[in-house]
């Protein structure tokens, strides 16, 4: 059947494509763990990946944790259950929108960034020039990344919820009326261990996702500039897709009952 | 070990290498010997496999069939624990000279040493500014961003960090390249001077005839995935191949057909 060649194709493609990228995360993986471990390429990944990407996700968070203590408000306001907007504010950031915006800042901010310098020194022969003095370009440029973006993003994530909480908060009380002292004491209340930790789960995994995705298309590139833009683009796209996807996946681990 | 014409032992060994990227055969069959302390120069056209040839050498590139003896040892095939301790024999200047944008030009030069070696930041740029120095460059430039260089200064730093490490075997990737013919000449000359210096076997592809002349001991001409004719420099100009004179005349007309299209 002429209509069911190109189906069966694109599907054969797609899958070779999720094999290729699953043998370079396992690749990716096991240079993490073997030594020798660059510590200061560590280092200097950790500060770019965490320090520099505070400003972005803190007023990604401050923004969203305002614009959601407003909105519930408005929609609370009808059934008298604005008591309730502290705990639906510190649910809703530390469960979702804490890591999945920041995550989706952070693949948008890092990810771009590193597909694009891993791409140019592929495309410039400088991963070559890596492997002829004898220094394993997985090692050297993939493992150091992976181990930052997995320890980072949890700590990034822990900012946003706080900040998150705070745009709630100030919204609250500046705007609402609400009394400072009860909104904090509803916060601290109603939130529990597992809404924080399975935030923190999930901003590790999509730290692994967007330094994993940033690295296989840079990794991956050819063809000039052209082909490094086409590496940036993927990267910030299938990190995205694979973050909306994997949240669901974990939401459904910790949550499902 | 199998010894060249001259006598000296073979450091490098190719037989019957084969190479192809889909249906377009690149490397058909190639063979080629390079002796200890020789200098050998390949010419070709663009596109005929003369990057291809060295990519497979390192392992870059993995051959589609054939044999490589680095000093008597089999590389195609090897395992990576095998093929780095091999690639410390070697040093490269890539034609772009491929310099990490991310490092300083000291750390650029003492890249090998550090990485590949284990040595110490203090010692290591120490070495760096004594190689920058074999190669012309005050130890300033070493505190500069590869951005900041020219393309002259580039492929000399290039060459710094291909002799760091005191290789035994040096491959040099289109040295002259997008320079003018006098910087072009003191690449040349720095060639000749560092290997001279450390009694490397060396591996060139160039177009530029002016260098090959100036910088091998044997030339070897790689046409349709094979190597045509190789012979010492000084007789190339009597080669009586065809191929070569209108390759070194740089000739439109002859038997060799430029492709318009790549296929």
């Amino acid at each position: 059947m002429p209509i069911l060649q190109p189906i069966g194709r694109t599907f054969l493609i797609f899958l070779a494509a999720v094999g290729r990228l699953s043998l370079f995360a396992v690749h990716g993986l096991s240079h993490c763990i073997r030594p020798p471990v660059y510590l200061r390429l560590i280092g200097r990944q950790m500060i770019d990946i965490g320090y520099y990407s505070l400003p972005v996700v803190g007023l990604t968070a401050i923004f969203t944790g305002m614009v959601l203590a407003l909105q519930s408000y408005t929609g609370f306001a009808r059934f008298a259950a604005e008591s309730a907007i502290p705990n639906v504010v510190v649910i809703s950031i530390t469960r979702e929108l804490g890591p999945v915006l920041a995550g989706l800042m952070v693949a948008g901010r890092v990810g771009a960034a590193m597909a694009a310098e891993i791409g140019t020194m592929r495309v410039t022969e400088q991963i070559d020039a890596l492997d002829t003095l004898a220094t394993n370009p997985f090692k050297y440029l993939v493992a150091p990344r992976l181990i930052a973006g997995i320890a980072m993003m949890p700590l990034l994530v822990c900012v946003a919820d706080i900040i998150g909480v705070f745009g709630g908060y100030v919204v609250s009380i500046y705007k609402l009326g609400f009394n400072p002292a009860t909104y904090l004491k509803n916060t601290i209340d109603f939130v529990e261990f597992q809404d924080v930790a399975s935030g923190l789960v999930k901003a590790a995994v999509f730290g692994f996702l967007i330094t994993l995705m940033g690295c296989y298309h840079g990794y991956n590139s050819k063809g000039g500039a052209q082909g490094v833009g086409a590496a940036t683009t993927n990267a910030v796209v299938s990190a995205s897709i694979l973050i909306l996807c994997f949240n669901y996946i974990i939401t459904e681990m910790f949550f499902a009952r | 070990m199998s010894q060249s014409g001259n006598g000296a032992p073979n450091k490098i060994e190719i037989r019957g290498l084969c190479k192809s990227f889909g249906p377009k055969v690149v490397l058909d069959g190639l063979d080629l010997d390079i002796a200890v302390g020789e200098s050998v120069v390949v010419i070709g056209g663009s596109g005929t496999g003369k990057s291809v040839l060295l990519k497979c050498i390192l392992g870059l590139l993995k051959p589609d069939a054939g044999s490589i003896k680095i000093d008597g040892e089999e590389v195609v095939g090897q395992g990576s624990r095998d093929r780095d301790r091999v690639l410390r024999k070697f040093g490269m200047l890539f034609q772009n000279a491929a310099l990490f944008d991310s490092l300083p030009v000291w750390e650029n030069v003492a890249f090998g040493l550090i990485q590949g070696e284990g040595m110490g930041l203090a010692e290591a740029k120490q070495v760096a500014i004594e190689k920058l120095a074999a190669v012309g460059m005050t130890a300033e430039v070493g505190e500069l961003s590869p951005a900041e260089l020219s393309g002259g200064m580039r492929k000399r730093v290039g060459l710094a960090r291909a002799i760091a490490t005191t290789p035994e075997i040096i491959f040099f990737d289109e040295p002259t390249t997008g320079l003018d013919p006098i910087m072009g000449d003191v690449i040349n000359d720095l060639i000749v001077k560092c290997v001279q210096e450390l009694g490397a076997s060396t591996l060139s592809i160039t177009h530029d005839m002016a260098s090959a002349r100036k910088i091998a001991h044997r030339v070897a001409m790689l046409y349709n995935g094979k190597i045509i004719w190789a012979g010492a420099v000084a007789t190339i100009d009597e080669s009586g191949n065809d191929y070569v004179d209108q390759f070194i005349h740089g000739r439109a007309e002859g038997p060799i057909q430029m492709q318009v299209r790549a296929n």
